[in-house]
């Protein structure tokens, strides 16, 4: 406990003296927000920079009516995953089915079918590029971008396409300042992650493990109880029974290497193995139909595991939760996420004091990730001028804090969609699970910087569609030079 | 730079002028590193899963045609359509015939029954086990021919040493070294906005005091001059070439176009979709063909535009996996295991169909239902990365695979 007592002392030092000049002031904002609006800067001083955090920390005490009247239009993005599944996917595969019957007629793909569908994804992406604009509860909106790129899931892998809508909205909004074994247990149950990483189809090798087929007693004709065999067809059907065959290991080993504990945090390839074992049986009710979360018995493997050198023992689903309690509480994972999201607000190489400060600080509060992002937004190390201006702006941030910068009026996001993805970071569609990379190396090249370039250019000369720019200042020149790309 | 340039342009003008070309073919004049320029790589992805037993056809094997009893390509010679005799055992689909002169002068080769060691029958996953070259290690953060250019990088590479002709960066090129990434060449440069705004950024990046940010400005303006020359609404391809109209052809005629400004292209990308053919995927004629067309006539109009430069470049071709042995009850296939790849070059040792056949009885297929994988596609992957490119230790390229010259299909000398 001391060590967290430690750091709220710090942080307290700290806050009591938070400097309240210009340059801390779009420091906090440059990383506690999608980038400063004009008049920001002024707003916070008014405030004090201290009130400022504990009001983000607390984004249900901030009212965001004006975003939600702007994310009114967008229906699907209110939709459950069946409904999107009946909506949008079932009428195709209907379609193709009755194509395929009538044999060499119309197999295409029908386009306008098509076009609908491909409307989830494109909602999804456009409330993420306008929240990060118009929200007011700006960082929840950076926590939600970090958590969902933290457990990365791609919308390009099948069903995933439309269960990314729920994943978003329900398993990692309301976690963002929650406790991260929710969170943790939130993706590994998402139909989206065991979708993403293959859990779905992973069994017991020895399985399915049925129900033994008994006789039953049913009453005869006369009253009489008698004994009912079953049936040679009841037998045959579980032989012939279509279920997943085999342990899958990719979610097993992500969850240890990039969900918790990192890649060096101390497992074996025996320990994926077990991990694995315990999971089997976590899978999807129907994945194509959008269906939830559902343990299948028969095709879990009920033997005990032996998990980073402890016994699981917990039988049935239990097993699976075991796991994600070891997991949660393991120092490594404390250390790993400690490292990520200093690296988020900091700096690509964050101090190994703070981080040490900041794991003691999950480990302390049982994993409470407000308390842990307080944490870091109130260190010494946070308002340090060394780490001013040491980040480089994901092409998402820069097109986020371009608009907002430049005050834009969007009607249309779909262009700045567009723009994203040809800046190198498609919205929901990056393919590891490793989600996108967070330091400047990944995004500083050549092409990215003509890109961004011509960006500033086309925003401030009002030659991107669907943006209406009014403020003059800054101009394309500002929004494209080294300066601005760094935050 | 310029008068190496312009000494080499004359030095292919003075050959097409001698009726040389396309000269490629004559090796005596080319020979492997004797043309002084550096090696490069054109990789093709056929995306979607292209059906390797119509494309190479097998027409050998009995059991090909017990499969597919209304898909198959006919036996050479059979009919019109039937499939282009290459060894007596395995023929070209006929929609394949641009690329009949390549095998004649031994500058194609195929590697059949290859693929991934990895089950996974998910086109996501398998394409990106073949990108990143770790099969089912999904969390390897960059591809394998970007760990070619980290392994191979030097002080002074060139911007476009790695240019991708897509909408977004392969998985292939993504990583720490630099690549670049278009639909078009032309989008590589500053647009008009502002009067003069391009030399105000390059003076702003020239001036900036941010190491990184300034450092690859400074690169990406030298890129722009380079290119300049390069006009591609001016392109005039050489030696008869007729590129499709096609998006993949018109990625193909950039590539080249890049090749021959001398912009220090190493490695180039493009790729093709529309091979996930379940339903009605045609023979001789229809679906598959139509899109075998669009490749076979679009990679033919580069090899013939890059006439002499072939002796110095591979084109590579690749697909996630193949498609199903038998075909289903729509006319179509569904996804397999083992495929086909294609590999053109000078240097190659073409005329010649690569890998242990493994026989399509349903005792020899995979999990009962798929060509075998005989050949691992890194083995290919390894072969290009050591024996073309020159890469004296490959194993930051491969992580977790111990590449073995002595699995290597022997596609070079």
């Amino acid at each position: 406990m001391t060590a967290w007592i430690a750091q709220v002392l710090l942080s307290l030092a700290v806050l009591a003296s938070l400097p309240s000049d210009t340059q801390t002031i779009a420091h906090v904002l440059d990383r506690t927000s999608f980038g400063a609006r004009p008049g920001d800067v002024d707003r916070v001083r008014t405030l004090g920079v201290e009130r400022y955090l504990d009001q983000q920390l607390h984004p249900e005490r901030i009212a965001d009516t004006a975003l939600d009247t702007r994310l009114a239009g967008m229906s699907t993005l209110r939709m459950s995953s069946r409904e999107l599944a009946e909506t949008f996917e079932i009428p195709q595969i209907r379609a193709r089915e009755a194509a395929a019957k009538a044999g060499d007629g119309n197999t295409k793909p029908d386009p306008e079918q098509q076009r609908r569908a491909a409307t989830v994804v494109q909602e999804l992406q456009q409330q993420k590029i306008i929240r990060a604009i118009y929200s007011q509860r700006q960082l929840q909106e950076v926590l939600v971008d970090f958590w969902f790129n933290h457990f990365n899931v791609d919308a390009r892998k099948g069903a995933d396409r439309f269960l990314l809508t729920s994943y978003e909205r329900d398993v990692i909004r309301p976690h963002v300042f929650g406790k991260f074994r929710d969170l943790l247990e939130a993706t590994a149950k998402s139909p989206a992650m065991l979708f993403y990483l293959d859990n779905w189809m992973s069994a017991d090798p020895a399985g399915p493990h049925f129900e033994p087929l008994r006789p039953r007693i049913a009453r005869g004709p006369f009253g009489r109880p008698m004994l009912i065999q079953p049936s040679p067809a009841a037998v045959a059907e579980r032989q012939n029974a279509r279920a997943p065959k085999g342990l899958n290991e990719n979610y097993g080993r992500e969850l240890m290497e990039l969900h918790t504990l990192g890649v060096d945090g101390g497992y074996t390839q025996q320990d994926v193995t077990e991990v694995a074992r315990a999971f089997t049986g976590w899978t999807i009710d129907r994945p194509r139909m959008g269906g939830d979360f559902k343990f299948d018995a028969r095709l879990h493997d009920d033997g005990p595991k032996l998990v980073l050198g402890r016994v699981i023992k917990a039988g049935g689903e239990r097993d699976g939760e075991a796991v994600l309690d070891l997991l949660a509480k393991h120092p490594s994972t404390a250390r790993f996420i400690a490292t990520k999201l200093a690296r988020r607000f900091v700096s690509d190489t964050p101090p190994p004091a703070l981080v040490d400060r900041i794991a003691a600080t999950f480990r302390e509060t049982d994993g409470d990730l407000r308390e842990v992002v307080r944490a870091i937004l109130t260190s010494p190390e946070f308002l340090s001028p060394d780490v001013m201006h040491a980040k480089v702006k994901t092409p998402f941030e820069f097109v986020a804090s371009a608009v907002r910068a430049t005050d834009a009026m969007v009607d249309d996001a779909r262009p700045l969609v567009r723009q994203i993805a040809d800046l190198g970071m498609p919205l929901y569609q990056c393919q590891p699970p490793t989600g996108y990379k967070d330091t400047s190396d990944a995004w500083v090249n050549t092409g990215a910087l003509v890109g961004r370039m011509n960006f500033g250019l086309a925003l401030a000369s009002g030659k991107l569609r669907g943006v209406v720019v009014s403020n003059t200042t800054p101009d394309g020149i500002a929004l494209g030079a080294p300066a601005f790309q760094r935050k | 730079m310029l008068s190496r340039r312009a000494f080499l342009k004359d030095g292919a003008f003075a050959l097409v002028s001698l009726g040389f070309a396309p000269s490629f073919l004559a090796r005596t004049a080319y020979a492997q590193g004797r043309s002084g320029r550096a090696k490069q790589l054109i990789a093709i992805f056929q995306r979607g899963a292209v059906d390797g037993l119509n494309v190479v056809v097998p027409f050998g094997d009995d059991e090909y045609y017990r499969a597919r009893s209304s898909i198959a390509i006919a036996r050479p010679g059979s009919t019109g359509d039937g499939a282009i005799d290459l060894d007596g055992f395995f023929g070209l689909n006929p929609r394949l015939e641009p690329l009949t002169p390549f095998w004649n002068e031994h500058a194609l080769a195929i590697v059949h029954a290859c693929g991934s060691p990895d089950a996974t029958r998910s086109h996501f996953d398998a394409q990106d086990y073949m990108e990143t070259a770790t099969p089912g290690v999904k969390s390897t953060s960059d591809g394998w021919l970007n760990r070619y250019l980290q392994a191979q990088h030097t002080d002074h590479d060139s911007a476009f040493r790695a240019v991708a002709l897509t909408p977004q960066m392969p998985r292939m090129l993504q990583g720490n070294a630099p690549a670049v990434a278009m639909n078009q060449i032309s989008q590589f440069s500053i647009r008009a906005g502002q009067t003069g705004a391009g030399a105000t950024f390059e003076s702003l990046y020239a001036e900036a005091r941010d190491r990184v940010l300034g450092g690859t400005g400074r690169d990406a303006f030298d890129a722009m001059k380079m290119l300049k020359g390069a006009d591609p609404s001016r392109y005039q391809p050489e030696n008869g070439a007729d590129y499709p109209r096609s998006p993949f052809g018109q990625a193909l005629k950039q590539i080249a176009q890049l090749v021959k400004a001398d912009v220090g292209l190493e490695v180039a990308f493009a790729d093709i979709g529309g091979w996930d053919t379940h339903i009605n995927q045609g023979a001789g004629q229809g679906q598959l063909a139509n899109r075998l067309d669009d490749f076979a006539r679009g990679i033919a109009a580069l090899v013939l535009d890059l006439g002499d430069r072939m002796a110095d470049t591979v084109v590579l071709t690749m697909s996630e996996f193949g498609r199903a042995v038998r075909e289903n009850g729509n006319r179509g296939t569904d996804h397999g295991h083992g495929n086909a790849m294609m590999a053109i070059g000078g240097g190659v040792r073409g005329g010649k169909v690569y890998g242990r056949w493994p026989g399509l009885s349903v005792d020899r297929r995979y999990e009962g239902r798929d060509l075998a994988v005989t050949t691992d596609f890194r083995d290919v992957f390894g072969e290009i990365v050591v024996r073309h490119l020159g890469v004296r230790d490959p194993r930051s390229i491969f992580p977790g695979y111990p590449v073995d010259a002595a699995r290597f299909p022997g596609l070079f000398a």
